[in-house]
């Protein structure tokens, strides 16, 4: 490593997976990967090897979010270490077999980066999801991939909050990336939504093969929005739901919201207004999904990351 | 158009939940129960919950659609404790609000559903000529300042119409869109609370002796159902409803248009001969049913005074 220029120097990145239906009904990356099992053509990179996999199977199958338990939420140390008995909700066995296979987690055998698609009902546009704000690679290739994407906005949502950050499924690889792309319904493949996903992939391909080739990328900035809290929609004393996200609010992901706005809107006509000290950017506003995770919206901070330049190691 | 005088529609039927995971009427059926009847009420109004078993786990249906099982057919089969939970309740149903084509059925049945289609509110019956329904949604649209209001119509007998709302002696679905099914937007549960109070507006107000002037409608009468293009060995779809049609429901769709989007990047064209009006463009839960879109004509039907 040079310290007069400050360029970290990185492993090379020779496996690569891309997950859909990690979710079942999130019909975007489920058709890509199958797409591209059938027909790989697309995503064939110099030097790399690519795997599209199908997470969940199953739920695919049923078109249904999963079918025991959610699988992005599976990775924990305690399911992967598991023993084998008969009894163990599907997607744990699923868990532990996808760590098998591109793992172990936190291993040097572990695939070198994971791409996992999903969807959202929320109106987050395009999103790429972080786990980590030291993260050289990463940070450096969504940088790339927002350049590549301009003027189309992608938005960074980094989760390293310790309570709130869960055991993903692309958590089995060195370089984890989410890509969430809405707002889509569940079970329904919409055009726009599909071509972003594409194209993002497209670029992180590129990034990829571009780094293994030997490429010098320069210090630069990320913006991202880093998570805070989960708030939950009001509920009575048999947990129902007794509101809605407000008008105000819903689709506005990504956007200020400040003690005073409007949050909520109850069933019978009454405004609830956003307590909190500090101006906050919700995300994930009304995702079907998080109803029953006890989540409305998450809150999130501005925050700007600074990445080294990174070049590939020699050997 | 002579007036035309007809029965007080004394009971009312307002259903949600027929689909478990189009909550907007699922989340009003369960305010309107809260709210109990104090026998004061000008119209008799019974609240169901159709298919609680979906709706308890928020999916469409548990065995098999609810609102397809309400043929004559279905609703005389024998059923038994082997039978799929929705054959049983939809013969529950029909014992309670129907029987259907008989004098005990509830007057007027509203069933509340919701699309991920960009429909607005439609109201979706099976006569081009009742006048009831008519003019409810006559009403909902003179009304409604911000919800565009239509009316769908399936021309489909009586005997082989398969929907809850077939039950009452008049019926339709309150059909409102874009919601994602799993989700409860309060843009769309203010639409469909407005629409419903609307009704009953209407409906107290014809009970009590006013007169509904006559006029026009635009009535859209289902012709057809266009599929996604599939693959021929593995049935998969191999493309998307076009950008240029999606969201577009009742803008008229030409020959030539653009239909579909291929992943290959190729754009398949609407080959029909006649310019016909999309609607139900994307539903979710038509992927299963091979339907992308369906496709109707529209002609400006005549309603009488009613008194």
């Amino acid at each position: 490593m040079s310290s007069r220029t400050n360029i970290s120097c990185l492993q090379e990145a020779k496996r690569v997976a891309i997950f859909g239906g990690t979710h079942g009904n999130e019909m975007s990356g489920i058709t890509l990967v199958n797409m591209w099992i059938q027909n790989s053509a697309e995503i064939e990179r110099n030097g790399l090897v690519i795997k599209p996999f199908i997470s969940n199977p199953r739920a695919v199958e049923k078109c249904t979010r999963y079918i025991d338990t959610d699988l992005n939420r599976a990775f924990t140390p305690e399911n992967l270490s598991a023993p084998d008995v008969e009894g163990l909700p599907y997607e744990v066995q699923r868990a532990k077999e996808m760590n098998r296979m591109f793992g172990p987690k936190g291993s040097s055998d572990a695939y070198d980066a994971i791409f996992d698609l999903h969807n959202t009902t929320s109106n987050m546009g395009s999103t790429l999801i972080l786990e980590s704000s030291t993260d050289l690679f990463n940070l450096q290739m969504v940088h790339y991939i927002k350049k590549a994407m301009a003027p189309h906005t992608c938005s960074v949502l980094l989760n390293e909050h310790p309570q709130l950050k869960y055991s993903t499924t692309r958590s089995v690889a060195k370089h984890p990336i989410g890509l969430e792309v809405g707002p889509q319904p569940q079970g329904v493949l919409r055009s726009n939504v599909f071509e972003f996903m594409r194209t993002i992939l497209k670029h992180a391909l590129d990034f990829i093969e571009l780094f293994n080739s030997g490429v010098e990328f320069p210090p630069c900035t990320v913006d991202v929005f880093r998570v805070q809290e989960r708030m939950d929609y009001p509920r009575d004393t048999n947990g129902n739901i007794t509101a809605m996200v407000h008008p105000h609010l819903q689709d506005c992901d990504w956007e200020p919201l400040n003690r005073g706005d409007p949050m909520f809107l109850t069933f019978d006509g009454r405004t609830v207004l956003y307590e909190g000290a500090n101006t906050v950017y919700p995300t994930f506003i009304n995702e079907a999904a998080y109803y029953e995770k006890q989540q409305a919206f998450m809150t999130t901070c501005r925050e700007i990351l600074a990445a080294n330049a990174i070049r590939k190691a020699c050997k | 158009m002579k007036a035309v005088a007809m029965p007080t529609v004394s009971r009312v039927a307002v259903c949600g939940g027929t689909h478990g995971n189009e909550l907007a009427g699922i989340y009003l059926v369960r305010e309107m129960l809260k709210k109990r009847a104090d026998g004061t009420e000008p119209v008799s109004v019974v609240t169901v919950m159709s298919n609680p078993r979906a709706a308890q786990l928020c999916v469409r249906y548990v065995e098999t659609d609810l609102n397809r099982c309400f043929t004559r057919a279905a609703l005389s089969a024998p059923v038994s404790e082997t039978s799929p939970y929705e054959m049983v309740r939809s013969q529950e149903l029909n014992a309670l609000l129907g029987p259907k084509a008989s004098m005990q059925a509830v007057d007027l049945l509203c069933d509340l559903h919701n699309t991920t289609a960009n429909t607005g509110l439609c109201l979706i019956t099976y006569s081009d000529r009742d006048w009831i329904c008519l003019h409810i949604c006559k009403h909902l649209q003179a009304q409604m300042a911000s919800t565009p209001v239509r009316y769908v119509h399936f021309d489909i007998p009586l005997n082989e119409a398969y929907s809850l709302d077939s039950v009452g002696k008049h019926g339709f679905a309150m059909e409102i869109g874009p919601q994602p099914h799993g989700v409860v937007r309060s843009v769309i549960f203010s639409a469909m609370q407005e629409g419903v109070q609307l009704m009953m507006d209407w409906i107290c107000q014809f009970n009590s002796g006013t007169l509904f002037e006559g006029g026009w409608v635009d009535v859209y009468t289902m012709v057809k159902n266009i599929d996604y293009p599939r693959d021929s060995e593995t049935h998969v779809i191999t493309a998307a409803v076009h950008p240029d049609l999606q969201d577009r429901d009742f803008c008229l769709l030409h020959p030539g248009d653009p239909m579909f989007l291929c992943f290959s990047g190729e754009t398949l064209r609407y080959r029909g001969k006649e310019a016909l009006y999309p609607f139900f463009i994307n539903e979710g839960a038509y992927y299963e049913k091979g339907v992308a879109l369906s496709l109707a004509r529209k002609r400006r039907v005549q309603i009488p005074s009613v008194l």
